[in-house]
């Protein structure tokens, strides 16, 4: 009995996708796609118990699916008038081997994840058409009622069909803009469950760091030579390896530098230095996923946090400003100075962001650490305030308060020397680490 | 499969000589490729008269229907094979009229 249930669910994180896909294929409607997907699941919950487990889950499931699409159109089609029966005449196409870019769920990914959809609405589809989650388990994962996340999902599914977005993988012209968008989607869902937001939720949402993870897999099995597929897993398996260390037993934030490396998950890091040494060896210039997993690597390739190699860090930084200029970047470029060249520099490199950043808890939390190691103690706890205010993960919040009541305690304190210029393991040796953000 | 391309105007100025040669050029092309159905290009909302016949008597407003800051300058008609072609066909457009331009599905087929 817990045998057949651990194999529904077994099946049912390998096969949804690709049944999705494959009626979405046959039928060109994501809607009767997904209700008959979810019918077959349901009937081997019923059924699979009393008649035990298909030698071949999949393709009983596919099955099942497509009788209860038949159905489902036949029904449609007595109320709605003939033209609906011609679909079912003819057969679908022969089964596409999956590794290729034919796979059927390629289609569903690049569908859900349309740049003629909102940025939130990929993010929902995705979850549940590739991902197999639930309307109430996306609805709970990033805080709206199952009613709005029924609704967003039913208007992106009425969209898909009536505007006509297409059903395929893009053209060789648009997959580069196109694979990104959905690296974008999918590095979102991991970062609402590594940073997860809101009072009530836990600093780390797992489930949805996994599932990122788990989607970004298949698409790197999908499309094993995009460089910056590769990246976004080994950033996500490098970001992942920490998350135990990162929240400490009593829920505060652990910054990089303080943290339990030896409760790093080894295998992850292992995995995550591998795709990246295997993105350096292409000899292909780096996008930014590819360059945010190379400082990753850096990070969790030093034994110690005073052995980090902050002039790599530095360098890869430079190399990404260039690429992308946003203000983040440069935000965490600024942090990774504050190693290098000291706090001094980094904070009036921090300091010109203030025009785009100032709504931002991470440009607050990294000018109130550095103003924290140059002394600057009211100052600091003013941006500390600031941080707090804005921040909306809890582990971060308690992090920041206790640095910030800590100021109290040692107002006007000597401010520590400021290291020698390019002399990072000097400087790394005497100054205690900020939080670093790893992404 | 059909579909509805609004040029969405928020200026006052009608289009420039060098925008109606773009225009010209962009729709040859969509004569020339098989998307061209219709298209126009609109007087100023100033010049439209709303009328509302449904209580009987047909009454007249001077004005458009809406007022506000933006507001449809001209449109396309066009032909195209799913909304991929028609994205990209509006891209064109918007830079041709050099002004947004928003795309609809006509409704069946």
């Amino acid at each position: 009995m817990t045998d057949v249930r651990e194999a529904i669910t077994r099946v049912h994180y390998q096969e949804w996708a690709r049944v999705v896909a494959s009626l979405t294929r046959r039928f060109g409607d994501l809607d009767v796609a997904e209700e008959a997907a979810a019918e077959a699941f349901a009937t081997a919950v019923e059924r699979w118990p009393a008649d035990g487990v298909p030698p071949n889950p999949g393709a009983w499931l596919t099955t099942t699916a497509n009788r209860k699409a038949i159905d489902r159109i036949r029904r449609e089609s007595k109320r709605d008038g003939k033209q609906m029966e011609a679909r079912l005449l003819y057969d679908d196409d022969p089964p596409e081997p999956s590794g290729a870019i034919g796979d059927e769920r390629l289609r569903l990914i690049f569908t859900c994840c349309h740049p003629a959809l909102a940025m939130q609405t990929r993010v929902a589809l995705t979850l549940r058409m590739v991902g197999g989650l639930t309307v109430p388990e996306i609805a709970r994962a990033f805080l709206v009622p199952e009613t709005t996340m029924e609704k967003r999902i039913t208007r992106a599914k009425g969209k898909i069909k009536a505007a006509r977005i297409p059903y395929r993988v893009p053209s060789a012209e648009d997959l580069p803009a196109r694979i990104s968008g959905v690296l974008t989607v999918l590095f979102l869902v991991f970062n609402e469950g590594y940073l997860a937001t809101g009072p009530g939720t836990d600093p780390v949402r797992h489930d949805l760091t996994a599932e990122a993870i788990r989607l970004t897999r298949l698409i790197r099995a999908l499309m094993p030579q995009d460089g910056e597929v590769a990246g976004l897993l080994a950033l996500m398996l490098l970001t992942e390896a920490r998350r135990t260390a990162r929240v400490s037993a009593s829920g505060e934030l652990v910054a990089l530098g303080e943290q339990d490396r030896g409760a790093w998950d080894a295998p992850l890091i292992a995995e995550g230095h591998r795709l990246v040494r295997e993105r350096l060896a292409a000899r292909v210039a780096p996008g930014r996923y590819q360059i945010l997993a190379a400082i990753a690597a850096v990070h969790t390739s030093a034994r110690d946090a005073r052995d980090t190699d902050w002039s790599q860090v530095v360098a890869l930084y430079d190399q990404l400003v260039h690429l992308d200029p946003s203000p983040i970047i440069a935000l965490n470029r600024a942090i990774a100075v504050a190693e290098l060249d000291g706090p001094e520099m980094a904070l009036a490199a921090v300091g010109r962001l203030e025009d785009t950043l100032a709504g931002y808890h991470a440009y607050h939390a990294a000018r109130a650490d550095l103003l924290r190691r140059l002394g600057r103690s009211s100052q600091a706890r003013a941006a500390y305030g600031k941080a707090i205010e804005l921040a909306g993960n809890t582990a971060e919040i308690a992090y920041l308060t206790r640095r910030r009541d800590q100021l109290g305690k040692h107002l006007r304190r000597a401010s520590p020397p400021s290291p020698p210029r390019g002399q990072p393991g000097a400087a790394g040796a005497r100054i205690r680490k900020g939080e670093h953000n790893p992404v | 499969m059909q579909y509805l391309f609004s040029v969405i105007d928020d200026t006052a100025g009608l289009a420039t000589p060098d925008e109606m040669a773009a225009i010209d050029a962009f729709n040859d092309r969509l004569v020339a490729e098989g998307h061209w159905v219709f298209a126009g290009g609109l007087e100023s909302p100033s010049t439209a008269t709303v009328i509302d016949n449904r209580g009987g008597e047909a009454l007249f407003t001077d004005g458009p229907f809406l007022e506000s800051k933006e507001h449809l300058a001209g449109f396309w008609v066009l032909q195209a094979a799913d909304l991929d072609e028609a994205l990209k066909l509006a891209a064109e457009g918007s830079k041709a009229c050099n002004r947004k331009v928003e795309v609809r599905p006509f409704r069946g087929e």
